[in-house]
């Protein structure tokens, strides 16, 4: 069965149709990119599948437990929340915390894990995207990327069975995509689910597992990326990554 | 100044400070204190935009900042004993202070904490966090950051508007001048040398808010 199997979602915002009965499905260990322009609502299914937006409709099984994406009660939400980690575009680290407590709180206050194993465990999940050494610093005082990469250690913490991406590198300028990248790709190697809103095709084409593309509201197309890649077969597909092409060159 | 003057400003000085200490300072932290607990609550009920009791909140709000608090003092202390509540001099001036810094407070700190950005919520539902531990750990921080020196100016203000208390009979510094006045008929002077006693306090305080906002600006040097 897998992991997350989200049917028939849907979402307006006023007059605007954001979402048009979307489905989706992810497997353990699936590492999926989801492609799309600004406003193909690519950022808004994340967003709904987290609760932090609600949809108008729609049904998820997660892990085994079936939720209605518009009538979930708090409990079902804060289940999900447990099991699922969220990286934004924009960091969102806490500003009143330094980087350690910033990876700490999810573990103490949210799960009740006793300090001093809490900070092992973070300092364990800094070693893995590098920043253990800025641990007492606040987020005021990193570059963005560090910022995202302290946000990335921040989410693995719980050990989440699945992360959500929402455009992680898109505040950054190139290079520091690059150090957020190549933490996300050795995740990817680890065998971690991921589910990466992205502008980055380098990424979705050497690390995800399969691609999904949104215009619309709607999936136009998905498949592995060998093929959507090489052989777009919508048209709309096919003139989105003409675009992007030509932007990067 | 006359030598009688000197003599009497003198004379006066440790029985003003001594009200100062004993009545006005007491007068203004309990009243302080108790108004920020009230100030918190009516602005994170408003915060978290909780039905009815947002509207009773905006109702506190706009009574006790649409009213002279000279007014409130005399309500609470001479209105109330013609319905049958006694209320005592400092008791009343305590409960009208609170009750009104607490409507001024609260304003501030709603301000302060719709300052906060909306993805720092977003991000402790995100890591597992309940609203109350959200708010606790990280948006009542950040906030009260932010709302720091308008509060400070709000205490400092408190100090002052205390002497109002005079009118309904408490006897702290500016009661006690009035006293000392009346019986010596120095005026100026005696009228002179509270004022400069209350600016010492309002220095002290200001002296203590600027390092406080230090202090806040070392930690993290955020946005």
């Amino acid at each position: 069965m897998a992991l997350l199997d989200i049917q028939h979602i849907s979402k307006s915002f006023g007059q605007g149709e954001v979402l048009r009965d979307v489905n989706l499905k992810v497997e353990k260990g699936d590492v999926i990119s989801i492609l799309g322009k600004s406003g193909s609502g690519k950022t808004t299914l994340l967003r709904c599948i987290n609760f932090l937006e609600r949809a108008d409709a729609g049904t998820m099984v997660f892990d085994g437990q079936e939720v209605d994406l518009h009538r979930a009660a708090k409990k079902e939400i804060d289940g999900i929340r447990k099991k699922t980690g969220f990286v934004f575009q924009n960091y969102n680290l806490f500003r009143n915390l330094n980087v350690l407590e910033n990876v700490t709180l999810g573990l103490t206050a949210g799960r009740g894990m006793d300090k001093e194993a809490a900070k092992e465990k973070a300092l364990d999940m800094l070693g893995r995207v590098g920043m253990e050494e800025e641990k007492d610093k606040f987020p005021s005082q990193l570059s963005g990327g560090q910022q995202q990469r302290v946000a990335i250690a921040r989410a693995l913490a719980t050990d989440p069975q699945i992360i959500f991406f929402d455009e992680p590198t898109s505040a950054l300028d190139p290079q520091l995509t690059d150090e957020v990248l190549n933490v996300m790709r050795k995740l990817a190697e680890d065998g971690m689910t991921m589910l990466v809103v992205t502008h980055e095709m380098g990424f979705a084409r050497e690390v995800s597992s399969r691609v999904v593309f949104m215009d619309g509201g709607l999936v136009v197309e998905e498949g592995e990326p060998k093929s959507f890649f090489a052989n777009p077969k919508d048209a709309r597909t096919r003139s989105f990554l003409r675009l992007a092409e030509s932007v990067k060159a | 100044m006359s030598q009688h003057a000197w003599e009497t400003v003198v004379q006066a000085f440790p029985q003003i400070l001594g009200k100062g200490l004993t009545m006005t300072i007491p007068l203004t932290l309990i009243s302080f204190a108790i108004a920020m607990v009230i100030a918190v609550v009516v602005a994170m009920v408003q915060f978290a935009k909780i039905p009815v009791l947002t509207a009773i909140c905006r109702f506190y709000i706009w009574v006790i900042r649409g009213t002279p608090l000279l007014v409130q003092l005399y309500v609470i202390f001479f209105g109330l004993p013609s319905i049958g509540i006694n209320v005592d001099a400092f008791p009343a001036a305590v409960l009208v202070f609170s009750i009104n810094e607490g409507a001024y407070g609260a304003e501030t700190i709603r301000g302060a904490l719709e300052s906060v950005p909306a993805g720092q919520l977003e991000a402790g539902r995100c890591v597992g966090l309940s609203y109350l531990q959200i708010m606790w750990h990280i948006i009542l921080p950040q906030a009260f950051r932010t709302a720091f020196p308008t509060l400070g100016n709000e205490l400092i203000s408190m100090v002052k508007d205390t002497s109002l208390a005079a009118n309904i009979t408490v006897t702290e510094m500016f009661f006690q001048t009035q006293r000392i006045a009346g019986r010596t008929y120095e005026t100026m002077a005696l009228y002179l040398e509270v004022a400069v006693i209350y600016l010492l306090f309002s220095t002290v305080l200001s002296l203590l808010q600027k390092a406080g906002e230090k202090r806040l600006a070392a930690y993290g040097r955020q946005l």
